[in-house]
Protein backbone atom coordinates (compact mmCIF):
# COMPACT_ATOMS: atom_id res chain seq x y z
CA UNK A 1 0.00 0.00 0.00
CA UNK A 2 2.51 2.45 0.91
CA UNK A 3 4.63 1.37 -2.12
CA UNK A 4 1.03 2.39 -4.21
CA UNK A 5 0.83 5.63 -2.34
CA UNK A 6 4.95 6.76 -3.13
CA UNK A 7 4.12 5.55 -7.25
CA UNK A 8 1.42 7.49 -7.26
CA UNK A 9 3.06 10.92 -5.28
CA UNK A 10 6.30 10.30 -7.74
CA UNK A 11 4.19 9.93 -11.08
CA UNK A 12 2.05 13.14 -9.96
CA UNK A 13 5.53 15.22 -9.04
CA UNK A 14 7.19 13.92 -12.86
CA UNK A 15 3.75 14.77 -14.35
CA UNK A 16 3.85 18.28 -12.58
CA UNK A 17 7.41 18.85 -14.13
CA UNK A 18 6.44 17.94 -18.07
CA UNK A 19 3.66 20.27 -17.13
CA UNK A 20 5.86 23.29 -16.14
CA UNK A 21 8.03 22.63 -19.23
CA UNK A 22 8.49 25.82 -21.52
CA UNK A 23 4.78 26.08 -23.79
CA UNK A 24 5.71 25.26 -27.22
CA UNK A 25 4.00 28.46 -28.62
CA UNK A 26 2.28 30.88 -26.20
CA UNK A 27 0.11 31.99 -28.78
CA UNK A 28 -1.90 28.49 -28.73
CA UNK A 29 -1.40 27.97 -25.16
CA UNK A 30 -3.14 31.43 -24.30
CA UNK A 31 -5.99 30.25 -26.75
CA UNK A 32 -6.10 27.16 -24.58
CA UNK A 33 -6.26 29.14 -21.35
CA UNK A 34 -9.08 31.09 -22.43
CA UNK A 35 -10.95 28.51 -23.55
CA UNK A 36 -10.54 26.78 -20.10
CA UNK A 37 -11.94 30.40 -18.16
CA UNK A 38 -15.24 29.87 -19.64
CA UNK A 39 -15.22 26.30 -19.61
CA UNK A 40 -14.04 26.13 -15.86
CA UNK A 41 -14.36 29.28 -14.53
CA UNK A 42 -17.52 30.73 -16.20
CA UNK A 43 -19.93 27.60 -16.12
CA UNK A 44 -19.43 27.34 -12.41
CA UNK A 45 -20.83 30.81 -11.73
CA UNK A 46 -24.33 30.08 -11.92
CA UNK A 47 -24.02 26.91 -9.06
CA UNK A 48 -21.64 29.34 -6.75
CA UNK A 49 -24.46 31.75 -6.80
CA UNK A 50 -27.28 29.38 -5.89
CA UNK A 51 -25.29 27.75 -3.47
CA UNK A 52 -24.06 30.70 -1.82
CA UNK A 53 -27.35 32.95 -1.71
CA UNK A 54 -28.71 30.19 -0.02
CA UNK A 55 -26.00 29.67 2.66
CA UNK A 56 -25.45 32.53 3.09
CA UNK A 57 -29.49 32.71 4.08
CA UNK A 58 -29.36 29.60 6.29
CA UNK A 59 -26.67 30.91 8.42
CA UNK A 60 -27.91 34.18 9.08
CA UNK A 61 -31.64 32.35 10.44
CA UNK A 62 -29.19 29.50 12.41
CA UNK A 63 -27.50 32.31 13.67
CA UNK A 64 -30.08 34.32 14.20
CA UNK A 65 -31.97 31.22 16.25
CA UNK A 66 -28.97 30.55 18.11
CA UNK A 67 -28.59 34.03 19.46
CA UNK A 68 -31.73 34.12 20.66
CA UNK A 69 -30.76 35.70 23.99
CA UNK A 70 -31.13 38.91 25.17
CA UNK A 71 -26.91 38.69 26.17
CA UNK A 72 -26.45 38.59 22.53
CA UNK A 73 -26.33 41.52 20.43
CA UNK A 74 -28.47 40.74 17.29
CA UNK A 75 -25.67 42.27 15.31
CA UNK A 76 -23.86 39.40 15.80
CA UNK A 77 -25.83 37.51 13.21
CA UNK A 78 -24.31 39.62 10.38
CA UNK A 79 -20.90 39.45 12.21
CA UNK A 80 -21.35 35.45 12.42
CA UNK A 81 -22.50 35.43 8.98
CA UNK A 82 -19.83 37.40 7.63
CA UNK A 83 -16.53 35.61 9.19
CA UNK A 84 -18.48 31.75 8.32
CA UNK A 85 -18.83 32.53 5.19
CA UNK A 86 -15.36 34.63 4.39
CA UNK A 87 -13.21 32.43 6.32
CA UNK A 88 -14.69 28.71 5.83
CA UNK A 89 -18.16 28.61 3.31
CA UNK A 90 -16.93 30.46 0.16
CA UNK A 91 -13.04 29.34 0.34
CA UNK A 92 -13.67 26.03 1.26
CA UNK A 93 -17.22 24.33 0.77
CA UNK A 94 -16.87 26.21 -3.05
CA UNK A 95 -13.69 24.74 -3.30
CA UNK A 96 -15.44 21.61 -2.55
CA UNK A 97 -18.29 22.20 -4.76
CA UNK A 98 -16.19 22.69 -7.66
CA UNK A 99 -13.86 19.45 -7.03
CA UNK A 100 -16.74 18.16 -7.70
CA UNK A 101 -18.28 20.02 -10.59
CA UNK A 102 -14.24 20.92 -12.41
CA UNK A 103 -12.34 18.09 -11.13
CA UNK A 104 -14.62 15.52 -12.71
CA UNK A 105 -15.21 17.50 -15.75
CA UNK A 106 -11.11 17.62 -16.04
CA UNK A 107 -10.71 14.14 -15.65
CA UNK A 108 -13.28 12.78 -17.58
CA UNK A 109 -12.14 15.44 -20.47
CA UNK A 110 -8.38 14.43 -20.24
CA UNK A 111 -9.24 10.20 -19.65
CA UNK A 112 -11.54 10.27 -22.90
CA UNK A 113 -8.76 11.81 -24.94
CA UNK A 114 -6.54 8.88 -23.36
CA UNK A 115 -8.52 6.35 -24.27
CA UNK A 116 -9.67 7.58 -27.74
CA UNK A 117 -6.06 8.31 -28.77
CA UNK A 118 -6.40 11.77 -28.66
CA UNK A 119 -3.23 12.24 -26.44
CA UNK A 120 -1.17 9.67 -28.50
CA UNK A 121 -1.88 11.50 -31.53
CA UNK A 122 -0.64 14.77 -29.75
CA UNK A 123 2.78 13.05 -28.94
CA UNK A 124 2.99 11.88 -32.17
CA UNK A 125 2.95 15.32 -33.31
CA UNK A 126 5.85 16.25 -30.94
CA UNK A 127 3.18 17.85 -28.30
CA UNK A 128 4.02 17.51 -24.96
CA UNK A 129 0.66 16.93 -24.17
CA UNK A 130 0.94 17.20 -20.33
CA UNK A 131 2.04 20.30 -20.32
CA UNK A 132 -0.63 21.66 -23.44
CA UNK A 133 -3.72 19.65 -21.76
CA UNK A 134 -2.85 20.26 -18.15
CA UNK A 135 -1.14 23.87 -17.97
CA UNK A 136 -4.10 26.20 -19.27
CA UNK A 137 -6.72 24.44 -16.85
CA UNK A 138 -4.25 24.62 -13.90
CA UNK A 139 -3.53 28.35 -14.61
CA UNK A 140 -7.26 29.07 -15.50
CA UNK A 141 -8.30 27.74 -11.75
CA UNK A 142 -5.88 29.48 -10.22
CA UNK A 143 -6.77 32.51 -11.81
CA UNK A 144 -10.28 32.67 -12.06
CA UNK A 145 -11.24 30.27 -8.49
CA UNK A 146 -10.36 33.49 -6.12
CA UNK A 147 -12.86 35.29 -8.22
CA UNK A 148 -15.24 33.15 -7.97
CA UNK A 149 -14.89 32.96 -4.07
CA UNK A 150 -15.02 36.61 -3.67
CA UNK A 151 -18.11 36.68 -6.08
CA UNK A 152 -19.84 33.46 -3.66
CA UNK A 153 -18.71 36.18 -0.71
CA UNK A 154 -20.84 38.77 -1.49
CA UNK A 155 -23.90 36.74 -2.43
CA UNK A 156 -23.29 34.69 0.79
CA UNK A 157 -23.39 38.23 2.64
CA UNK A 158 -26.14 39.71 0.31
CA UNK A 159 -28.16 35.85 0.80
CA UNK A 160 -28.03 36.40 4.43
CA UNK A 161 -29.01 39.82 4.51
CA UNK A 162 -31.74 39.26 2.06
CA UNK A 163 -33.26 36.28 3.31
CA UNK A 164 -32.92 37.52 6.92
CA UNK A 165 -35.11 40.01 6.06
CA UNK A 166 -37.80 38.46 4.20
CA UNK A 167 -38.06 35.81 7.57
CA UNK A 168 -37.69 38.92 9.39
CA UNK A 169 -35.34 37.90 12.01
CA UNK A 170 -32.89 40.77 11.45
CA UNK A 171 -32.94 44.26 10.43
CA UNK A 172 -31.14 45.95 7.66
CA UNK A 173 -28.82 47.86 10.12
CA UNK A 174 -28.03 45.65 12.33
CA UNK A 175 -27.18 42.79 9.84
CA UNK A 176 -25.01 45.58 7.63
CA UNK A 177 -23.58 47.17 11.19
CA UNK A 178 -22.85 43.15 12.30
CA UNK A 179 -21.04 42.55 8.69
CA UNK A 180 -19.03 45.54 9.69
CA UNK A 181 -18.15 44.94 13.19
CA UNK A 182 -14.10 44.18 14.18
CA UNK A 183 -13.68 43.61 10.30
CA UNK A 184 -10.09 42.15 10.04
CA UNK A 185 -8.75 42.36 6.00
CA UNK A 186 -6.31 39.47 6.65
CA UNK A 187 -9.24 37.30 6.29
CA UNK A 188 -9.77 37.61 3.20
CA UNK A 189 -5.90 37.48 1.97
CA UNK A 190 -6.32 33.77 4.24
CA UNK A 191 -9.09 32.91 2.23
CA UNK A 192 -7.66 33.62 -0.80
CA UNK A 193 -4.56 31.63 -0.20
CA UNK A 194 -6.57 28.48 1.03
CA UNK A 195 -8.31 28.88 -2.80
CA UNK A 196 -5.61 29.43 -4.61
CA UNK A 197 -3.79 26.16 -3.29
CA UNK A 198 -7.15 24.63 -3.53
CA UNK A 199 -7.49 25.55 -7.17
CA UNK A 200 -3.80 24.05 -7.76
CA UNK A 201 -5.09 20.91 -6.10
CA UNK A 202 -8.36 20.53 -7.96
CA UNK A 203 -6.74 21.27 -11.29
CA UNK A 204 -3.87 19.09 -10.97
CA UNK A 205 -5.21 16.13 -9.53
CA UNK A 206 -7.95 15.67 -11.54
CA UNK A 207 -5.75 16.18 -14.60
CA UNK A 208 -3.53 13.44 -13.01
CA UNK A 209 -6.00 11.03 -12.68
CA UNK A 210 -7.73 11.58 -16.17
CA UNK A 211 -3.89 11.66 -17.65
CA UNK A 212 -3.66 8.02 -16.32
CA UNK A 213 -6.54 6.32 -17.28
CA UNK A 214 -6.16 3.01 -18.49
CA UNK A 215 -8.73 0.96 -20.33
CA UNK A 216 -12.10 1.80 -21.88
CA UNK A 217 -15.39 3.86 -20.71
CA UNK A 218 -15.53 2.48 -17.54
CA UNK A 219 -11.90 3.52 -16.48
CA UNK A 220 -13.09 6.81 -17.60
CA UNK A 221 -15.71 7.23 -14.82
CA UNK A 222 -13.73 5.56 -11.89
CA UNK A 223 -10.95 8.10 -12.69
CA UNK A 224 -13.39 10.70 -12.25
CA UNK A 225 -14.84 9.90 -9.07
CA UNK A 226 -11.22 8.80 -7.74
CA UNK A 227 -10.59 12.37 -8.99
CA UNK A 228 -13.29 13.75 -6.96
CA UNK A 229 -12.59 11.16 -4.08
CA UNK A 230 -8.91 12.72 -3.91
CA UNK A 231 -9.21 16.16 -4.52
CA UNK A 232 -12.03 16.42 -1.77
CA UNK A 233 -9.59 14.67 0.68
CA UNK A 234 -6.90 16.96 0.00
CA UNK A 235 -8.78 19.76 0.04
CA UNK A 236 -9.71 19.46 3.74
CA UNK A 237 -6.01 17.96 4.77
CA UNK A 238 -4.54 21.46 3.14
CA UNK A 239 -7.55 23.30 4.84
CA UNK A 240 -6.23 22.71 8.02
CA UNK A 241 -2.51 23.43 7.41
CA UNK A 242 -3.41 26.59 5.90
CA UNK A 243 -5.36 27.20 8.92
CA UNK A 244 -2.69 25.82 11.21
CA UNK A 245 0.29 28.14 9.53
CA UNK A 246 -1.82 31.13 8.59
CA UNK A 247 -4.16 31.74 11.41
CA UNK A 248 -2.51 30.22 14.47
CA UNK B 1 13.76 4.90 -45.22
CA UNK B 2 13.20 3.30 -41.73
CA UNK B 3 15.24 0.30 -40.66
CA UNK B 4 13.84 -2.23 -37.50
CA UNK B 5 17.11 -4.13 -36.18
CA UNK B 6 16.32 -6.75 -33.69
CA UNK B 7 13.39 -5.31 -31.67
CA UNK B 8 12.32 -6.82 -28.74
CA UNK B 9 8.56 -6.07 -26.49
CA UNK B 10 7.58 -8.06 -24.09
CA UNK B 11 4.78 -6.95 -21.25
CA UNK B 12 4.53 -8.86 -18.15
CA UNK B 13 7.33 -11.62 -19.22
CA UNK B 14 4.92 -12.67 -22.26
CA UNK B 15 6.48 -11.53 -25.67
CA UNK B 16 4.58 -9.60 -28.51
CA UNK B 17 7.81 -8.91 -30.30
CA UNK B 18 10.88 -11.04 -30.86
CA UNK B 19 14.18 -9.78 -32.95
CA UNK B 20 11.89 -8.47 -35.30
CA UNK B 21 13.85 -6.93 -37.99
CA UNK B 22 12.92 -5.53 -41.77
CA UNK B 23 13.35 -2.12 -43.20
CA UNK B 24 10.39 0.38 -45.03
CA UNK B 25 11.10 2.20 -48.12
CA UNK B 26 10.38 5.55 -49.07
CA UNK B 27 7.47 6.40 -51.24
CA UNK B 28 5.82 2.84 -51.23
CA UNK B 29 3.03 1.96 -48.85
CA UNK B 30 4.45 -0.87 -46.40
CA UNK B 31 2.12 -3.14 -45.00
CA UNK B 32 2.50 -5.28 -41.63
CA UNK B 33 -0.54 -8.08 -41.65
CA UNK B 34 -1.14 -10.26 -39.06
CA UNK B 35 -4.09 -12.00 -37.22
CA UNK B 36 -5.33 -9.71 -34.19
CA UNK B 37 -3.50 -9.94 -30.91
CA UNK B 38 -0.65 -11.08 -33.03
CA UNK B 39 1.54 -7.22 -32.10
CA UNK B 40 1.19 -4.94 -35.00
CA UNK B 41 -0.39 -2.48 -33.08
CA UNK B 42 2.33 -2.74 -30.34
CA UNK B 43 5.13 -2.89 -33.19
CA UNK B 44 3.74 0.54 -34.82
CA UNK B 45 3.37 1.96 -31.17
CA UNK B 46 7.14 0.70 -30.93
CA UNK B 47 8.31 2.38 -34.11
CA UNK B 48 7.05 5.62 -32.85
CA UNK B 49 8.04 5.51 -29.38
CA UNK B 50 4.29 5.38 -27.56
CA UNK B 51 5.50 2.20 -25.82
CA UNK B 52 8.77 1.70 -24.81
CA UNK B 53 11.15 -1.47 -26.32
CA UNK B 54 13.02 -3.74 -24.08
CA UNK B 55 15.80 -3.90 -27.12
CA UNK B 56 16.60 -2.84 -30.03
CA UNK B 57 17.27 -0.26 -32.74
CA UNK B 58 14.69 1.75 -34.94
CA UNK B 59 16.61 3.92 -37.47
CA UNK B 60 14.64 6.95 -39.35
CA UNK B 61 17.29 7.61 -42.27
CA UNK B 62 19.89 6.40 -40.34
CA UNK B 63 19.11 8.33 -37.32
CA UNK B 64 18.68 6.11 -34.13
CA UNK B 65 14.99 6.92 -32.69
CA UNK B 66 15.58 4.81 -29.31
CA UNK B 67 19.22 6.75 -28.59
CA UNK B 68 17.55 10.56 -28.64
CA UNK B 69 16.50 12.53 -25.94
CA UNK B 70 13.07 13.75 -25.22
CA UNK B 71 13.70 17.27 -27.10
CA UNK B 72 15.29 15.16 -30.49
CA UNK B 73 12.41 12.77 -30.25
CA UNK B 74 9.83 15.77 -29.86
CA UNK B 75 11.50 17.41 -33.47
CA UNK B 76 11.67 14.29 -34.81
CA UNK B 77 7.82 13.41 -34.18
CA UNK B 78 7.24 16.75 -36.21
CA UNK B 79 8.14 14.80 -39.35
CA UNK B 80 5.58 11.67 -38.40
CA UNK B 81 2.34 11.69 -39.55
CA UNK B 82 -0.06 9.16 -37.60
CA UNK B 83 -3.60 7.66 -38.72
CA UNK B 84 -5.03 6.22 -35.52
CA UNK B 85 -7.66 3.30 -35.68
CA UNK B 86 -10.07 5.41 -34.34
CA UNK B 87 -9.12 8.50 -36.08
CA UNK B 88 -8.01 10.37 -33.11
CA UNK B 89 -9.24 13.70 -33.91
CA UNK B 90 -9.92 16.29 -30.92
CA UNK B 91 -13.64 16.65 -30.63
CA UNK B 92 -13.24 19.90 -28.55
CA UNK B 93 -12.31 21.46 -31.91
CA UNK B 94 -14.12 21.41 -35.35
CA UNK B 95 -12.94 19.45 -38.62
CA UNK B 96 -10.14 22.90 -39.79
CA UNK B 97 -9.46 23.40 -36.59
CA UNK B 98 -8.11 19.86 -36.31
CA UNK B 99 -5.92 20.13 -39.17
CA UNK B 100 -4.97 23.71 -38.46
CA UNK B 101 -3.96 22.23 -34.97
CA UNK B 102 -0.42 21.23 -35.87
CA UNK B 103 0.61 24.26 -38.24
CA UNK B 104 -0.39 26.10 -35.22
CA UNK B 105 1.61 24.38 -33.14
CA UNK B 106 4.58 24.01 -35.03
CA UNK B 107 5.19 26.16 -37.89
CA UNK B 108 5.18 30.29 -38.63
CA UNK B 109 2.49 30.06 -41.14
CA UNK B 110 0.17 32.96 -41.28
CA UNK B 111 -3.41 32.05 -40.58
CA UNK B 112 -4.45 32.79 -43.39
CA UNK B 113 -1.90 30.41 -44.73
CA UNK B 114 -2.92 27.74 -42.32
CA UNK B 115 -6.49 28.21 -43.74
CA UNK B 116 -5.49 27.64 -47.21
CA UNK B 117 -3.53 24.16 -45.96
CA UNK B 118 -6.11 23.12 -44.34
CA UNK B 119 -8.67 23.21 -47.50
CA UNK B 120 -5.74 22.03 -49.39
CA UNK B 121 -5.99 19.22 -47.16
CA UNK B 122 -9.13 18.71 -47.22
CA UNK B 123 -9.90 18.84 -50.70
CA UNK B 124 -7.45 16.02 -51.24
CA UNK B 125 -9.11 13.99 -49.05
CA UNK B 126 -12.65 14.97 -50.73
CA UNK B 127 -13.95 16.75 -48.10
CA UNK B 128 -14.12 20.23 -48.95
CA UNK B 129 -17.05 20.99 -47.35
CA UNK B 130 -16.75 19.64 -44.08
CA UNK B 131 -14.92 22.07 -42.54
CA UNK B 132 -16.70 23.67 -39.97
CA UNK B 133 -18.61 20.37 -38.69
CA UNK B 134 -17.22 18.61 -35.50
CA UNK B 135 -15.52 15.01 -35.24
CA UNK B 136 -19.21 13.98 -33.93
CA UNK B 137 -20.71 14.96 -37.08
CA UNK B 138 -18.94 13.00 -39.30
CA UNK B 139 -19.27 9.04 -40.38
CA UNK B 140 -16.46 6.91 -39.98
CA UNK B 141 -15.27 7.17 -43.51
CA UNK B 142 -15.11 10.86 -43.05
CA UNK B 143 -13.47 10.45 -39.88
CA UNK B 144 -11.07 8.35 -40.96
CA UNK B 145 -9.94 10.93 -44.36
CA UNK B 146 -10.40 13.98 -42.19
CA UNK B 147 -7.83 11.87 -39.65
CA UNK B 148 -5.09 11.72 -42.99
CA UNK B 149 -5.75 15.58 -43.94
CA UNK B 150 -4.25 16.30 -40.60
CA UNK B 151 -1.80 13.57 -40.33
CA UNK B 152 -0.31 15.69 -43.78
CA UNK B 153 -1.02 18.94 -43.19
CA UNK B 154 2.56 19.63 -41.59
CA UNK B 155 4.14 17.66 -45.21
CA UNK B 156 5.18 14.43 -42.82
CA UNK B 157 8.64 12.34 -43.74
CA UNK B 158 6.83 9.22 -42.88
CA UNK B 159 2.92 8.07 -42.30
CA UNK B 160 1.94 5.17 -40.04
CA UNK B 161 -1.42 3.71 -40.14
CA UNK B 162 -3.21 1.65 -37.58
CA UNK B 163 -5.76 -0.27 -39.65
CA UNK B 164 -6.91 2.78 -41.63
CA UNK B 165 -10.21 0.90 -42.74
CA UNK B 166 -11.19 -1.38 -39.39
CA UNK B 167 -15.01 -0.44 -39.77
CA UNK B 168 -15.68 0.55 -42.88
CA UNK B 169 -17.82 -0.85 -45.70
CA UNK B 170 -15.18 -2.60 -48.56
CA UNK B 171 -16.20 0.77 -50.92
CA UNK B 172 -14.87 3.32 -48.61
CA UNK B 173 -11.49 0.71 -47.34
CA UNK B 174 -10.55 1.02 -51.19
CA UNK B 175 -11.15 4.32 -51.08
CA UNK B 176 -8.97 5.66 -47.84
CA UNK B 177 -5.98 2.82 -49.16
CA UNK B 178 -6.07 4.18 -52.64
CA UNK B 179 -5.48 8.06 -51.08
CA UNK B 180 -2.97 6.45 -48.97
CA UNK B 181 -1.17 5.35 -51.65
CA UNK B 182 -1.71 8.17 -54.01
CA UNK B 183 -0.27 10.61 -51.08
CA UNK B 184 2.50 8.08 -50.54
CA UNK B 185 3.46 8.60 -53.99
CA UNK B 186 2.22 12.18 -53.89
CA UNK B 187 5.13 13.36 -51.31
CA UNK B 188 7.47 10.79 -51.39
CA UNK B 189 6.48 9.52 -47.80
CA UNK B 190 7.61 6.01 -45.94
CA UNK B 191 4.28 4.49 -45.10
CA UNK B 192 3.59 1.45 -42.80
CA UNK B 193 -0.04 0.67 -43.01
CA UNK B 194 -1.32 -2.26 -40.17
CA UNK B 195 -4.14 -3.75 -41.29
CA UNK B 196 -5.84 -7.43 -41.25
CA UNK B 197 -8.13 -6.44 -44.63
CA UNK B 198 -6.62 -8.69 -47.30
CA UNK B 199 -8.27 -6.26 -49.76
CA UNK B 200 -6.12 -3.50 -48.58
CA UNK B 201 -2.95 -5.98 -49.17
CA UNK B 202 -4.26 -7.02 -52.54
CA UNK B 203 -4.87 -2.93 -53.49
CA UNK B 204 -1.92 -1.19 -52.14
CA UNK B 205 0.39 -4.12 -50.74
CA UNK B 206 4.16 -2.93 -52.60
CA UNK B 207 5.54 -4.71 -49.36
CA UNK B 208 4.01 -7.06 -47.32
CA UNK B 209 4.97 -7.95 -44.01
CA UNK B 210 3.13 -11.08 -42.43
CA UNK B 211 3.56 -11.44 -38.39
CA UNK B 212 3.02 -14.44 -36.92
CA UNK B 213 3.37 -16.07 -33.33
CA UNK B 214 5.21 -12.81 -32.45
CA UNK B 215 7.87 -13.01 -35.34
CA UNK B 216 8.67 -11.92 -38.73
CA UNK B 217 6.94 -14.85 -40.96
CA UNK B 218 6.83 -14.07 -44.42
CA UNK B 219 7.81 -11.08 -46.46
CA UNK B 220 6.65 -10.13 -50.19
CA UNK B 221 4.48 -8.49 -52.00
CA UNK B 222 1.43 -8.17 -53.13
CA UNK B 223 1.84 -9.97 -56.22
CA UNK B 224 3.85 -12.47 -54.82
CA UNK B 225 1.79 -13.50 -51.37
CA UNK B 226 -0.97 -15.73 -53.41
CA UNK B 227 0.99 -17.89 -54.47
CA UNK B 228 3.26 -18.25 -50.66
CA UNK B 229 3.69 -21.94 -49.72
CA UNK B 230 4.16 -20.59 -46.14
CA UNK B 231 1.12 -22.70 -44.39
CA UNK B 232 0.61 -20.16 -41.62
CA UNK B 233 0.70 -17.42 -44.31
CA UNK B 234 -2.16 -19.67 -46.51
CA UNK B 235 -4.11 -20.14 -43.55
CA UNK B 236 -4.42 -16.25 -42.59
CA UNK B 237 -5.21 -15.70 -46.30
CA UNK B 238 -7.65 -18.28 -47.23
CA UNK B 239 -9.63 -18.33 -43.93
CA UNK B 240 -12.71 -18.03 -46.20
CA UNK B 241 -14.62 -20.41 -47.60
CA UNK B 242 -15.13 -18.08 -50.93
CA UNK B 243 -11.52 -17.62 -51.36
CA UNK B 244 -10.81 -21.16 -50.96
CA UNK B 245 -12.75 -22.44 -53.35
CA UNK B 246 -11.49 -19.39 -55.97
CA UNK B 247 -7.95 -20.49 -55.52
CA UNK B 248 -8.97 -24.23 -56.19
CA UNK B 249 -10.63 -23.00 -59.50
CA UNK B 250 -7.68 -21.39 -60.39
CA UNK B 251 -5.32 -24.06 -59.76
CA UNK B 252 -7.47 -26.81 -61.53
Amino acid sequence: MFTRFFYHIGRYFIMLKRVLAMPEKWSVYKKEFFHEIDNLGMTSLPIIAIISLFMGAVITIQAAFGFNSPWVPLYAVGYTTRDSVILEFSPTIISLILAGKVGSNIASEIGTMRITEQIDALEIMGVNSRSFLILPKIAACVLINPFLVIISMFLGIFGGWALGMFAGVITTYQYVYGVQYQFNSFNITYALTKTVVFAFIIASVSAYHGYYTSGGALEVGRSSTRAVVYCSILILVFNFILTQLLLS
Amino acid sequence: MIELKNINKSFNGRHITQNFSCSFEQGKTNLIIGESGSGKTVLLKCIVGLTEVDSGEVLFNGRDFLKMGSREKQNLRKEIGMLFQGGALFDSKTVEENIIFPLAMFTTMTEKEQKDRAEFCLSRVNLKDAGNLYPSELSGGMKKRVAIARAIAPNPHYLFCDEPNSGLDPKTSILIDKLIKEITEEFQMTTIVITHDMNSVMEIGEKVIFICNNQKWWEGTNKTILNTDNKELQDFIYVSKFLLELKNKAEK
